[in-house]
């Protein structure tokens, strides 16, 4: 995939204060954000910044505050300037541009979410989302029209004349994000916009922005501090701190293998469930070849892996039923080998990329291990209920 | 032993009037604002004569009947009626509206000058660090001082009164301004900035509307010191009520002096309630 990306930052460095350029080299050699601040008072901000974000995706940017994640956002629309490094939005370099293309890019190309909504006290609902069109100049038919369309999209009707102190914290952020997207800009940054809300208002608007980002595939760069949501919402995450980016990858990559002891630290107490899929918990199921073993294989397998059953399958590795020790016993005693009259089919199955939090219920409740099949009936391996509470503890599960 | 006398002492007062002399040379200059200002003048008072005392008194009734439609409002407008005719009847109508007219014109300029320095200081620190001090000086120093310059280079007459008045007022709608300005919540601004708006249309659309009752505070301010001046600038020969209290005082007439203030008063009080009545916002629920 040789696209373009829509995002692109390289070397991306804020350092506040000042001796800027004396703080830049110490960086360059490696000292520690804390030694910076000893030896010359200023402050690193950001500290070498490299990720780009593809068209259509909603990038997470993750860390506690003070990591450097809103001066980070901040950066690409240059509400704050970077001390060294490169932007480029679509291809082109923002670092280069005078205040009049700056000003065209930020009408046209990105729009901003707040945490504390920012909306104008001043203006009514219709005025507020309208706001960004009106700074481009259109004139105010068409301006109330976007803004009236972008209010719909939000699901906020028949508020266009109240202001926004007369509306609950979560439709005023409606308001933010229909300002955003009256805009038609392609992309949209949105600095921790879900963090003031109460949490089933976040979840509500976590669902309205996925929603809204299935019909109109924005670039969404998402700045929070809140995992679960970011797991939730993210197609890639970046893990930061202290102004260094610690990982990019996405939720189930940062899950399974954090990059650094931060990230797990990070991670601990995440909700494991919902992120997690039944590939990265499933373990290795101990099989027998239908048309080149007998009960008697089956049995001698089943009492080297020390289990009670066995999954069987076709030449091809492809699910055909599954067999108790007891069942097969009975059957060598009966001296038949005729595998199949005991063997049972109506096995749990479930696809690889299932999220474990939507099997919880139903693998609590059955005696038999899910079975994980693709869509060409491969048995690729069986959900242990050990090992899913392994995974939610956190551990690594073995193969 | 060292004595204060062999000190010598600093020609500070020789420095101004040498000031004074210099700046004298350019009267063309001075009588340009003079006829400027006179001009304004002129316009006020030519309205408040035209305008007979019952339209005078239902146009103040009015103004204040629509800025409190919503709120309580009697007492006020009893007052407003009642005062208004007391003046006539005293025989200050006139002496009124001249003060009106030095006071109104006293506030239009340092409002024309005070908003946009107020503005540029928000704007840019250095300004802040290099007028606050100046403001300062314009408030503190006694108001007598600024009537001897005005008065050699402006004359006699309400123009220097004017003036006077307009160096005394301006500071609180400056520093106010400035005040307001700065008060805007930055993510607001900041907001204004991540969807492209130029300064201008930052100016207009949101820091001035969100800084209004601000400035509106600090120009209620300036108009009551300017009326603080009336008295001091009569001095000059500013006409007005201050005029009858400086006569009063000269005749050590305390009756004609106290009749005379008390008409200041109440103007002083419709002037404020009117003035005050902007500083509440807008949309109220």
């Amino acid at each position: 995939m040789e696209k373009e990306a829509k995002v692109k930052v390289h070397n991306l460095t804020k350092i506040f204060g000042t001796h800027k350029s004396e703080a830049l080299k110490l960086l360059q050699q490696g000292v520690s954000k804390a030694d910076i601040l000893k030896r010359t008072g200023a402050t690193v901000g950001v500290n070498r910044a490299n990720f780009s974000v593809q068209a259509g995706e909603i990038f997470v940017i993750m860390g506690l505050s003070g990591s450097g994640k809103s001066t980070l956002v901040r950066m690409l629309n240059r509400l704050i300037n970077p001390t060294r490094g490169e932007v480029f939005i679509e291809g082109a370099d923002v670092m280069k541009l005078n205040k009049k293309q700056l000003r065209q890019v930020r009408q046209q190309k990105i729009s901003m979410v707040f945490q504390n909504f920012a909306l104008f006290p001043n203006m009514t609902v219709l005025q507020n989302a309208g706001y960004g069109l009106e700074v481009q100049g259109i004139d105010l038919q068409t301006r109330n029209q976007k803004a009236h369309e972008a209010l719909e999209l939000v699901h906020l009707h028949g508020y266009d004349d109240q202001y926004p102190d007369q509306l609950s914290g979560g439709m005023q952020q409606r308001v933010g994000l229909a300002r955003a997207l009256a805009n038609d800009s392609q992309i949209l940054l949105m600095d921790e916009a879900f963090s003031a809300l109460d949490p089933l208002n976040r979840r509500d608007m976590q669902d309205q922005l996925l929603e809204i980002q299935e019909k109109m595939h924005k670039t969404i760069i998402f700045i929070s501090h809140d995992l679960n949501e970011a797991l939730r919402i993210g197609d890639r995450i970046l893990i930061m701190h202290d102004g260094t980016i610690d990982q990019i990858g996405d939720p189930e990559t940062i899950l399974t293998n954090p990059a650094n002891d931060y990230v797990e630290r990070f991670i601990e107490d995440v909700d494991r469930t919902k992120a997690l899929t039944v590939k990265s918990v499933m373990t290795k199921a101990s099989t027998i070849n239908i048309k080149t073993s007998g009960p008697r294989v089956a049995l001698r397998q089943m009492r080297i892996n020390d289990i009670s059953s066995i999954y069987v399958v076709d030449d091809e590795h492809r699910f055909v039923g599954f067999v108790d020790s007891d069942d097969v016993a009975a059957l060598i005693h009966k001296k038949s080998k005729d595998l199949r009259s005991v063997m049972k089919t109506d096995v749990p199955i479930t696809g690889p990329d299932v999220l474990i939090n939507d099997l919880m219920d139903k693998i609590s409740k059955t005696p038999i291990p899910y079975a994980v099949l693709d869509d060409q009936h491969h048995l690729l391996g069986i959900i242990l209920r050990g090992s899913v509470l392994a995974a939610i503890a956190g551990e690594e599960v073995g193969q | 032993m060292i004595s204060a006398v062999q000190i010598p002492k600093i020609p500070l007062a020789d420095w101004i009037n040498a000031l004074v002399d210099w700046l004298s040379q350019f009267s063309g200059f001075f009588n340009s604002i003079t006829n400027f200002f006179q001009g304004i003048i002129n316009a006020f008072q030519w309205v408040f004569d035209i305008l007979p005392v019952g339209v005078l008194i239902i146009i103040v009734l009015a103004i204040t009947y629509w800025q409190k439609r919503h709120t309580k409002k009697w007492g006020l407008l009893t007052f407003e009626l009642l005062g208004l005719l007391l003046i006539w009847n005293l025989g200050f109508w006139h002496d009124m509206t001249e003060t009106l007219t030095l006071v109104l014109t006293s506030t239009l300029i340092a409002l024309v000058v005070g908003v946009p320095l107020g503005i540029w200081m928000a704007k840019k620190t250095l300004v802040q660090t290099i007028v606050n001090p100046i403001l300062d000086f314009m408030q503190t120093m006694p108001a007598f001082v600024y009537l001897i310059p005005a008065v050699a280079f402006f004359g006699i007459g309400m123009v220097p009164g004017v003036l006077a008045s307009v160096i005394f007022a301006t500071p609180p709608t400056v520093r106010m301004t400035n005040l307001g300005i700065r008060q805007v919540p930055a993510d607001l601004v900041e907001a204004a900035d991540a969807y492209g708006a130029s300064a201008w249309q930052k100016l207009i659309k949101v820091e001035l509307p969100l800084a209004r009752s601000t400035i509106m505070a600090g120009i209620n301010q300036s108009l009551m010191l300017a009326l603080s001046m009336v008295v001091i600038a009569s001095m000059i020969g500013a006409l007005g009520l201050g005029t009858q209290v400086y006569f009063a005082v000269g005749r050590n007439d305390a009756g004609a002096g106290f009749a005379a203030g008390l008409a200041v008063v109440i103007l002083a009080i419709i002037l404020d309630r009117i003035t005050q009545a902007l500083t509440q916002d807008r949309h109220q629920h």
